[in-house]
Order: C-alpha cells, then structure tokens, then sequence
C-alpha cells in the first residue's frame, strides 16, 4: 500500500504521534457528542484541530515543510474561529440566558 | 531517553484529553487542555517542528485558552458545577462510534507501521533545513515566498473575524 | 419506360388541408362570415379536381402502364420497419381521386345552400374538407400504414360530422357507435398489417403485391389469415355483416354528410382496401368467398330491412349497405372491375339520391318553420314534426319537380334499368357472380337486384306521389324547389348517374364496344387474374342455369323494370298506400321495421355482457384494487415521511453522531 510506505517513512516518533492524534481527535468527537455545555464543546473541537495538527507535523516529517506551514494556517483560522465562536456564544446566551446546546434548535423547521 | 519522553507527552496528552472531556466544571476543563497543549508542544519539539511548538504553546495554550477562561467568566459558568454529560443511551452510541471511527483510523495506521525502534532517519530532511536557515526561517522562507498570497488572505480572514466578533458580542442597542 | 410524371401529387392532398385549416380557423375567428367558407369549402376541392383530371389526362395519354410513387418523407423508421410517405398514383387511385373530389365538389356546393342557415357553417366546411384530405390520403397512400392514416381520418372526420349538431344527445351517441363498431373492424386491419410485416418485412403496396404470388402458398393460413382479418376491416369501413349497424344511425349528421361519406366515398374504402389488395385475396379462395358470401348475405338483408323503413335517409342508408354488398360480391369473385365500376356509378346516383333527400328534408323543414299553417304532418302520430319521414312527405312531385326528376334518375339507375349507369355496373356484377362465383351468391345477388328495385320505387311514390300530407293533409302552401346552388349539381349527377354507365360495356350486348374503364383498371388486376388463372380458375361463360351475358342481362332489366311497374301500381292505389303508411305493429313487417332486431341482438350479447365486465372493473378492479393500492401507497409514502421527519430532530449533535457514523462507514469502505 501506498500509505503505508508513507507511514513507515515517518519514522517511530511519526507514527506514535499519527496514532495519538487518531486517539486525541476521537476523545475529542466523543466530547463533542456527549457534552451539552457550548463552552464544552467548543473546547472538545479545539482538541479536535489540535489532534489534526499533531498528524500534520508528524507527516511533515517526511513529507516536508508545508506540514508545518498547514499548522501554521491551520492555527490561524482557529483563532477567528475561536473569537467569532465564543461571541456567538455570548450573543446565544444574551438571548436564551443559558448555554444548553439541546436548548438551540435552529435547524429543525 | 528521547523515546521516553516522547511516550510520556503522548501519554500526558491522551490523559489530559481524557481528564479534560470528562470534567464537569469548565475552568478545570480549560486547564487541561492547557497542559494538553503543553504535552502536544513537547511532542511537537521531538518531532523537529520547534517553531510550531512555540506557537502552540503562545496561541493556543496561551491566547485562545485565556479567551475561553473570559468567557467562561462572562457568563457566570466559573462554577458551574450543573452536570452537562448527556444520558446512557448517547453514552453508549457516543462511545461505539468512536470506537468504530479510531477502528478504522487504527487499521489504516496500522497497516504501515514497522514497530521497530530504528535509527531515527525521519527527520534528518527538516534538521538539515533548520541547520541551513534555523528554526523560524526553515517556516518563515516558504510562508514569505510561496504562500505569502495565502498568508496576505490569512490576515484578511483575522481581519474579519475580528469585525465580526465585535458585531456579534456587541449589545443590541447599545 | 414510364414516361408519366405525377403533377404535384401533395397538392392534391395540400388543397383540402389547407381549406380545412382556413375554415377550421374561420370556426373561431370569423364564426358568422358565410362568405369565406363558402369560397374556400367547394373552391380547394374544385381546384383538386382540376389538379386530379390533369394528371389522370397526363397518365392517360402519356400511355403510362406502371403505378408512379411519389416519396415524400420517411414517417417511421425502426429496425427493419421503415414507413414513408409515399403517394401512389396509378389507374385505381386516380379513378377514386375523380369520385372523391368530382363529386365531393358537387357536394360542397350543394351544402353551401343546405347549410346556409346553420351557425356551424365555417365548422362544417372544416371538418368537410379534413375528410376529403384524409380520404384522399387513404386511396393515395401508397402503403398499408399510410392507407390507415387515412383510413382512421376519414372514421375520425365521419364520427365529427355525424355528431356535428352535439347538442342533440342522440346524434352524439350515434357519432360514438360509428367510431366504436369501426374499431373492431380496425382491430383486424392492424393484426393484419402485423402479419403482412412478419411475411414480408415491408408494408409497401407494390412489393407486397409483387412477392406475394411467390412467398405465400396459395391458399394457405397465412394469406387467408392475412385477407381475412382486412376484410374484418372492410366489414367496419364498409358497413357488411356483422358490423353495419353504424351506417343507419350514422344518417344523424347532415344530409350532404350522409351523401359524401356514408354514400359515395368513405363506405367505399373497403372495396378499394380489397381492390388494392387484390392480389393477396386472388390467392385464397376461402377469403374470396367469405366476401362474396358476406356480401351477398348484405345485400340481400339490407334490402329486406329497406322495403319496410319510412325514414328517407335510412331507406338509402340500407340501400348503400345493400349496394355495398354488391361490390363485395363482385371483387369477391374475382371481378374486381366489376367491383369498381359499381363503386363508382354507386357514387354517382347514391350521392344523387342522398342530395335529393336533402333538398326534400330541406323544403320541408322550411316549410314548416316559415309556413302559417298549423300541423307539422299529421298530428297525434309518432312521426308528426319528423321531416325525414317520408309519411310525413307525398305528393311533392307538385312543388318540387326537378328534384322529383332528379331521383327518378337516380332510382331507375340503381334499380339497373338500361340505359342508366346502374344497369352496366350491377349487371357486371350479378353475371359474373354466376359466373366466376357460385349459384348461391348468383341467385342472392338478382333476388336482391329486384328487391332494390321495389324499396327504391316504395320510397319514390310515398315521397314524391299521392296527397301531400306535409302539413297534416292540407294543401302543401309554402313548399318549393330547392334553390339553383342545391339543384345544379344534383342536374349534374343525374346527367352522371344517366351516361357514367357508358364506360364499360360488355361486348356481348348489341351495343357500342366501350371498354375505357377495363382497359384503364386492366394493369391493376392483371396480377391477380393472372394468380387466379395460374391456379385453374376457368370460366364458362354461361350463368349457372345457362344462357350467356346478353340474355341475363336483358332478363334482369326486365325484371327490375318489372318490379318498378308493381310497385307503382301497388302503392298508387289509395288503400295500399294507407295501409302502407300505418305504423307496422308485429309479423313479418314489424320484424324488417324491427330491422331484424340486430340492434337488440348486439345490445342483449355483446354490450350487455360487457357492461357488466366493465361494472365489475369499475366497483372491484378500480375502485376496490386499483384506487386502494394507490390511496395505500400515498398513506404509506406519508407515515414514512413523518418517519423520516421525527428524524430531523434539530439536534446538533444527532446530526453530528450520523455524520461521524458515516465517515467511519466510508473510510471503512475505501480502506
């Protein structure tokens, strides 16, 4: 297999790292599904892009360096992302009084 | 040595991030997943990404982190001890579809790795680079020169958000 | 060497198409403008006549022997069907070309005085010359398919034109029977033209005909299957056994309806679908002789229901069908130009006497809306304001003198007296019956000769002689000839029906040798006679209880003249006429009055029957099953719509669960 190749160039460290970012991103997606607190969930999505960024580094290892100037980016968006988010979530509170993710249910009809 | 320490960051972060999901109140939340990013950046140094892990700790353990610990505060959620977790049901599908997911994931990376403790030669690529522009500039040359648009676009986009965070949080009327 | 070439063959079916779309537009736009359709309804078809007789001239003295197919377009191409549009302009097309449109010019002529007051009058012309255009394209067609474009055009046009006054519910219902009875007959056509397509793998006229001698056996299944099955057709079209109870009701439409499409042309189209397939039936002697014995049986069953109907236009409607008949009997036994020869004096005198029935319904029904006197006929009878009743008529010899001699005409013609063109036509007929034939059909077919005789002068003298009972037995004031635009042409088809017969004189008659219309159809039937003769047909000339052509046909106008002498003499007397007026109550009378009771037959066995079938279908299968199975399958289509509704809670995090559920699912799949 072609990935595989791939994978083995990255070295012990490198795939250590791919696995603990498989392991992270899921800790993070079973957060997002079980929490209900918005706050929460954001910080269980931030996990989330962390644990992308750990396997971006790792391939970067043998694939080069825009590995590294993805995280880069990557860290970037985040940080819009974190501030337009957490003022959303001001503004839902404002509105609602409460941060109960059941609590909004703008996508349904 | 070097192993050592690499199995302990990914330790430490696997565990933070497990600590950190499950903790009801917030604020312990925010500060595990400070040390998360702590564990990660020491995984990132190991990895010869020197300047990413700086940022990471900057960015993310620092700025982000804070602005999260603000708006918890904001909105009176320091010590909120109300117990968010969802029920067995969730819980239980939560917890198969991330098993099916790392499943699959595990596979995949499985299916390539050697397991075995070789000589390190994967990063010899990057180290050679940081020898020839150091750290920062082994980032700084390709981001100034072949993605300086995308980087231009990138303070546009902080830009935006910027304005828009503003809008967003500020007081109808006020 | 063919040194004819067709004169604008589509022009000739442009013409009426055109004038039917001009008036059909008229219907709309200029609804009571009678100037227009009166120009351009008779004018498109004078102007196709011209365009017809000169390229009948042009084939004609250009000695041309060959049909000449005109291609047009191709229509349908699939596999190895390929259909075009092809005209076929040989001797028996253009022969039905010079009826359809010399006397359909007569008749559009004649109705623009019949129809001068009707509201429908741009309408009328419309659908008038739509029929002429698919009429023309039935006989010009020079393929099966093409043939029954036409041949459901002109059943299309007849079922517009019998229904024409839709108001009244009973015309509308007799347009449906029409086009319903020729359904089953069209039924037959299609198989057959399925047939002929797997025997041949082409539905084109002239290789059809030209293989068949030698690809079919002679008298095997297939061509037997094949002729019997377009003359299942025939009986539809043609109005034969069993399927002529269509025609009668048919005489609702207009009266130059009835002269044009149930007379002189569309009825006839069965005589040409077997005359154009002549050899096909030469090759199976079985299929000949069930259209001979069918047409027989015709003729002789509608002249008996005839002899006792006092509708004017039923009594010629029966007599058509009788007439019809006698074509049938003649291209059944081989003799198509017999066949033909009749078809074309029929269409002579039929149309003569259909239009005159028109000017005398015509004169009576103004009469009776513009005269002072009360009555309109004898009042308390089932009849009284009926002007189709010939009780009703009577003595309009006084006030309608030219018509009278006009039908007088046309009566002596096809009662076969010499010299008028009937008596060449139908004696041709009658001998080679005897001839080429079998006794039965011979004897059936003079029996019916004579009967047509007597029912024609029973309608002439209760119609034109004796009192005038118009107006309940009073004097008749305010009836009068019919105006020049009907009279005329009526002149010209007596002058027709009186010389049309000149044209095809057996030799063995003390008369002049004329044999223009047989040397003119020889090439067509050549290659059926010369089947028919490969396959041992030998003739005696003789009729089966001997003596040759001369005497029989000498006998058999004498005993046509005969019957027209007894029946005036029956009827002039006072007492038979009025015991002839009386409503037939019961016995032998009251069952041809009855009309054998056909209509109560087919109303008892077959719509009966199948009413019942369709109520069945009706309260079980459509609303039981059918109405259910898709009423169910909108119930179900609903629960599973709520179904798939309560899925969409709003959730965010339901939609999450689903969505990583997936991508495990897909990365699964593409490892």
């Amino acid at each position: 297999m072609n990935e595989a190749g791939g994978l083995a160039a990255l070295g012990l460290h490198g795939q250590i790292a791919v696995f603990t970012s498989a392991v992270l991103f899921v800790i993070g997606a079973i957060g997002v599904l079980m929490r209900r607190n918005v706050i929460m969930v954001f910080m269980c999505i931030e996990l989330m892009l962390t644990a992308g960024n750990v396997a971006l580094v790792a391939f970067s290892r043998a694939h080069g360096i825009e590995g590294h100037i993805m995280v880069f980016f990557v860290m970037a968006v985040a940080a819009a992302e974190a501030a337009v988010g957490l003022a959303i979530i001001v503004a839902i509170f404002r509105h609602y009084g409460v941060v109960d993710l059941d609590r909004f249910r703008l996508l349904r009809w | 040595m070097s192993d050592f320490l690499f199995y302990a960051f990914a330790t430490g972060s696997v565990l933070g991030a497990i600590m950190m999901v499950t903790r009801r109140n917030p604020v312990s939340a925010v500060i595990l997943l400070v040390g998360v990013f702590f564990s990660v950046s020491g995984m990132f140094l190991m990895l010869d990404a020197h300047y990413i892990a700086a940022i990471n700790v900057i960015l993310y353990g620092g700025a982000i982190m804070v602005l999260f610990l603000f708006v918890i505060m904001l909105l009176n959620q320091g010590h909120a001890t109300w117990n968010d977790m969802r029920g067995p049901a969730t819980t239980l599908l939560a917890g198969s579809a991330g098993v099916a997911f790392l499943a699959v994931l595990s596979h995949r990376i499985a299916d390539g790795t050697t397991y075995a403790p070789t000589v390190d030669q994967a990063g010899q690529a990057l180290r050679a680079q940081a020898q020839e522009m150091g750290i920062i500039g082994m980032v700084a040359r390709p981001l100034f020169t072949d993605y300086a648009i995308v980087l231009q676009v990138t303070g546009v986009l902080l830009l935006a958000a910027m304005v828009g965070t503003i809008v967003l949080a500020r007081k109808r009327g006020g | 060497m063919n040194l004819y070439e067709p004169v604008f063959p589509s022009l000739i079916l442009a013409l009426p198409l055109v004038g039917a779309v001009v008036n059909g537009m008229g219907a709309f736009l200029w609804k009571d403008n009678k100037i227009i359709p009166s120009v351009v309804g008779p004018g498109v078809l004078v102007a196709a006549f011209a365009l017809t007789a000169l390229n009948t001239v042009l084939f004609w003295r250009m000695g041309a022997h060959d049909p000449s197919v005109t291609g047009l377009w191709t229509w349908i191409e699939s596999g190895d069907l390929r259909v075009a549009i092809d005209l076929q302009l040989d001797q028996l097309s253009l022969l039905m070309c010079m009826v359809i449109t010399g006397v359909g010019s007569l008749i559009h002529v004649y109705s623009v005085g019949y129809m001068k007051s009707d509201p429908g009058f741009s309408r009328y012309f419309a659908y008038l010359n739509l029929f002429v255009f698919f009429m023309l394209i039935l006989v010009l067609g020079a393929s099966f398919p093409v043939m029954f474009v036409g041949w459901e055009g002109v059943g299309l046009c007849s079922y517009l034109l019998i229904g024409f006054w839709y108001e009244n519910r009973e015309y509308a219902s007799a347009g449906k029977k029409a086009f319903i009875v020729n359904r089953i007959g069209d039924a037959g056509f299609l198989v057959a033209m399925f047939l002929l397509f797997g025997a041949f793998g082409t539905l084109d006229f002239i290789p059809i005909m030209e293989a068949a001698p030698g690809s079919l056996a002679y008298g095997g299944l297939l061509v037997t299957g094949i002729t019997l099955l377009l003359f299942a057709g025939c009986t539809g079209k043609s109005a034969q056994i069993p399927l002529f109870t269509w025609l009668p009701d048919a005489m609702a439409g207009p009266t130059p309806v009835s002269a044009l499409i149930h007379a002189a042309t569309m009825v006839t189209a069965g005589v040409y679908l077997v005359a154009r397939s002549s050899v096909l039936f030469a090759l199976s002697p079985v299929a000949q002789t069930t259209v001979a014995v069918v047409g027989a049986a015709t003729a002789l069953f509608a002249g008996t229901i005839a002899i006792k109907q006092y509708d004017i236009k039923k009594i010629l409607a029966y007599s058509t069908i009788s007439q019809l008949g006698y074509m049938f009997v003649a291209v059944g036994v081989g003799a198509f130009t017999a066949g033909v020869f009749h078809l074309m004096t029929h269409a002579f005198f039929k149309a003569l006497l259909f239009l005159g029935a028109g000017a005398v319904i015509h004169g009576v029904a103004h009469a009776w809306n513009h005269g002072d006197e009360g009555n309109q006929g004898a009042a308390d009878t089932p009849w009284a304001g009926d002007p189709n009743d010939v009780r009703n008529h009577g003595g309009l010899r006084k006030f309608m003198p030219l018509t009278w001699v006009f039908m007088w005409v046309a009566t002596l013609a096809i009662a076969g007296v010499f010299p008028f063109a009937g008596f060449f036509s139908k004696d041709e007929i009658v001998w080679y019956a005897g001839v080429m034939g079998n006794p039965a059909v011979w004897a059936v077919s003079l029996s019916a000769a004579i009967l047509t005789a007597v029912y024609m002068t029973r309608m002439m003298m209760l119609c034109f002689h004796g009192n005038n009972r118009t107006f309940g037995g009073g004097s008749g004031g305010g009836l009068h000839e019919a105006p020049p635009v009907m009279w005329v042409p009526l002149a010209v088809l007596a002058v027709l029906s009186l010389v049309g017969g000149w044209v095809n004189i057996p030799s063995s008659l003390p008369l002049p040798d004329i044999h223009i219309l047989g040397d003119w159809l020889h090439p067509v039937f050549a290659q059926a006679e010369a089947v028919a003769e490969a396959h041992g047909a030998h003739h005696e000339y003789v009729s089966p209880v001997g003596g040759g052509e001369a005497l029989w046909a000498g006998i058999s106008t004498l005993l046509a003249i005969a019957a027209v002498i007894a029946g005036f003499l029956w009827l002039r007397g006072s007492r038979s006429r009025a015991a002839e007026l009386a409503q037939p109550a019961g016995g032998v009378s009251g069952f041809l009055h009855g009309k054998w009771y056909i209509d109560e037959l087919y109303d008892r066995v077959v719509v009966g029957p199948l009413q019942a079938i369709w109520r069945v279908c009706w309260t079980i299968v459509d609303d039981g099953i059918i109405d259910r199975a898709v009423n169910g399958a909108g119930q179900a289509v609903r629960v599973l719509g709520w179904v798939g509704g309560q899925l969409q809670t709003g959730r965010v995090t339901a939609y999450l669960l689903v969505f990583m559920l997936g991508a495990a699912l897909v990365l699964g799949i593409l490892t």
